[in-house]
């Protein structure tokens, strides 16, 4: 074990799939660059000549090819550096990748890969910004994943790119500088299989990527207050791993879905109707923290409002385990200080050493 | 001619001032938004604009600060804009990536490649059908022909002979890469003939050219003999996005050298007096100034984030 950047991570996924499968390459706008999709693919395109590669601005028509050479013994990787961009490939992705299996009769399937970065920084705005994991996890024939962490994000990368099945994998920008633990060599973290970050018996907090970063500092400040929250980090969105859910909820009789994306018709919806549908007794009526039902405002004095982060959470988990008002109020108080005191703090910024401008 | 190039001068003049001093405060971190600066092809934005009426309509892209301000668009508003405040072009909610100024005509920029192109083309569209004088021009990019979007939008305005310029700043990258990484080796304008319109390729450092194609281009448009399409040769001076230059490891060695040779404004700057160009920086030093000032003073937006009125429109057709 060392520890590695989530960038880090993903390159050594792509790079041991690459040395070990000749079937694999990775393609995408930017990916053999020097900045090299924030460091995920640097190095690559000298190491494997003619298997990684950029591609003209032609999502949708790139995405066809993609499942093209998918069905016809290759395994492609498509890189984008703004999940928005892949918007313009939402035919061939849903109607194409997702269906093909299944409309000829289970003849054919599509192993590919299409890693989309949410973007998160200096006011990257209405389209530079969209965490949209529900919108493909709405689709059946599509896998769709989310890691939280390094370790993660290397297995899961990989257990993706042996899937058979188009998986998105999805990465927040707050995540790529984010370190971790990341055991060496060849390994899967399974699709479908939710990880408990911090086991508790109070309120069970389900968090998707980068909320599962927030949720665990809320853990750590609620352990304060004597409340064990249970933090389950969802690594895959679809399938959904419903038993570890649903284990947690019927221990704790608490839920709060923290995910990226908006509130409406998203994550949470799924997991607390999902939890309902299991006939989980909830002591106190569910929470979704989400972003509001809003495309991301440009202007920095916005984004500290617009997005969600700990404190929300924190608060939810005190209302939802009885603490009095006033209690919840000095509490979250004491948070916030605590945070916005972290040398160059900033809602707009990932970390000081982030200068702009994506 | 003297009367039209001092005006092509200084609107490239102005433009350049202006994102230089973009480029200059951009550091300081107050503009907190991926800006994107045009030092380098200001002739283009200069010379279409130039040729154009305030009832026609311009659309551009993510690199449309030139554009916006040929096009008349407020000064004042767009740094406001950048700053992310109230006073903004958007209401601080857009950033430089999302301009509109309807005063001028300027219908919108935005960020996603290709995406403003059948906009345009659907401004012609409805000109037409309500029977309104004006044409519409779209600016965009060399790597926007490579998206699907743009040759359907092409192929429909043709086929209805629609009002609709097309300009494509040809200047050879996407990001960091080269156009020959991208595209075959066949000029951009072979494409929009192909569609079966009129194209024309011209040297985009020369706003005296470009003004003299659209112009043409702009007066058999009017008349109702449908789109056409301008592919100007360029070259962008500063990295794809942000103040500095690219670092020598993105592009061939020389080659930003040799561009910088073929600078539309020192070009052009050969036909005026020093005196000339001095009073002229002075006036447009005086302008940014107050801009930035603007900018500054305004108040930040607040935004309300359970309003839906800033998400869908209340009123019903009455
Ligand atoms: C659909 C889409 N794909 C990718 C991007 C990322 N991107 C932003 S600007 C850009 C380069 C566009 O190059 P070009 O059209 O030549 O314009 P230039 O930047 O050279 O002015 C790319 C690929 C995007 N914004 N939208
Ligand atoms: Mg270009």
């Amino acid at each position: 074990m060392r520890t590695v950047t989530y960038a880090q991570a993903i390159n050594e996924a792509q790079e041991i799939a690459l040395t070990r499968d000749p079937s694999v390459f990775v393609i995408g706008e930017g990916v053999p660059d020097a900045k090299g999709i924030f460091g995920t693919t640097i190095g690559l395109a000298q190491k494997f000549p003619g298997r990684v590669m950029d591609m003209p601005v032609a999502e949708n028509g790139m995405t066809g090819i993609c499942v093209g050479a998918a069905i016809s013994g290759m395994r492609p990787i498509m890189v984008h550096a703004r999940m928005d961009f892949t918007l313009m490939s939402f035919d061939a992705i849903v109607n194409t990748a997702a269906k093909w299996y299944f409309m000829f009769g289970q003849k054919q399937s599509v192993p590919l890969v299409i890693r989309m970065v949410v973007g998160r920084g200096w006011g990257p705005g209405p389209q530079h910004s969209q965490s949209l994991q529900a919108l493909f996890a709405h689709i059946p024939g599509l896998k769709v994943v989310m890691p939280a962490v390094p370790a993660d994000a290397k297995g899961l990368l990989l257990s993706a790119i042996g899937d058979n099945n188009p998986v998105i994998f999805i990465e927040h920008r707050w995540l790529h500088a984010l370190t971790g633990d990341v055991p060496k060599g060849y390994y899967e973290v399974p699709i479908g299989n939710a990880r408990v970050a911090k086991a508790g018996r109070d309120v069970t907090i389900v968090a998707a990527s980068y909320m599962t970063i927030e949720a665990m500092r809320a853990a750590e400040a609620l352990l304060q207050e004597g409340i064990a929250a249970e933090v389950v980090d969802l690594r895959s969105i679809r399938p959904l791993d419903r038993n570890t859910i649903v284990k947690s909820v019927q221990k704790t009789h608490r839920l709060i879905v923290a995910d990226t994306g908006w509130k409406s018709f998203g994550i949470g919806a799924e997991i607390v109707a999902m939890v309902a549908e299991a006939g989980v007794h909830f002591a106190m009526p569910p929470v979704r923290i989400a972003l509001p039902d809003m495309p991301t405002p440009t202007s920095p004095a916005l984004a500290g409002s617009y997005y969600p982060t700990g404190i929300d959470i924190l608060r939810s988990a005190l209302v939802l385990c009885g603490r009095k008002q006033t209690v919840v109020a000095r509490i979250v108080k004491e948070y916030a200080a605590a945070i916005t005191e972290v040398p160059g703090f900033s809602p707009d910024q990932p970390d000081p050493t982030f200068t702009g401008p994506f | 001619m003297i009367k039209i190039d001092k005006k092509l001068f200084y609107e490239m003049l102005r433009i350049r001032m202006v994102e230089e001093a973009i480029a200059r405060e951009y550091p300081k971190q107050e503009m907190r938004c991926p800006t994107h600066l045009c030092i380098g092809q200001e002739a283009i934005a200069a010379g279409v604009c130039a040729a154009l009426k305030k009832e026609d309509v311009v659309f551009s892209t993510h690199r449309s600060h030139g554009h916006y301000l040929a096009k008349g668009g407020s000064l004042r508003a767009m740094i406001a804009e950048l700053y992310g405040k109230a006073t903004g072009c958007s209401e601080g909610i857009g950033g430089s990536m999302h301009l509109i100024d309807l005063d001028a005509n300027f219908l919108g920029a935005a960020p996603i490649v290709a995406s403003t192109i059948p906009v345009a083309v659907g401004v012609a569209f409805s000109r037409t059908m309500l029977k309104k004088p004006g044409i519409a021009v779209c600016f965009f990019g060399d790597a926007a022909v490579e998206e699907g979007i743009a040759h359907e939008a092409m192929n429909f305005a043709v086929l209805r002979k629609l009002p609709v310029l097309f300009v494509c700043e040809n200047n050879m990258y996407s990001t960091v890469t080269n156009i020959l990484d991208r595209q075959a080796r066949r000029p951009i304008a072979n494409l929009a003939s192909g569609h079966g319109m009129t194209a024309q390729t011209v040297d985009g450092q020369d706003s005296g050219a470009v003004y003299t194609a659209a112009n043409k281009f702009v007066g058999f448009i009017r008349n109702g003999k449908g789109p056409g399409f301008l592919e100007c040769l360029t070259y962008r001076f500063l990295e794809h996005c942000g103040p500095h230059e690219d670092g020598p490891a993105l592009r061939p060695a020389g080659e930003l050298a040799r561009w910088k040779k073929n600078d539309p404004l020192s070009r052009m700057g050969r036909l005026f007096k020093g005196k000339e160009i001095d009073s002229m920086k002075e006036k447009i030093s005086k302008e940014i100034r107050d801009a930035f000032s603007f900018a500054r003073k305004s108040p930040f937006p607040s935004v309300n984030r359970e309003d839906e009125r800033l998400v869908y429109k209340e009123d019903h057709q009455s």
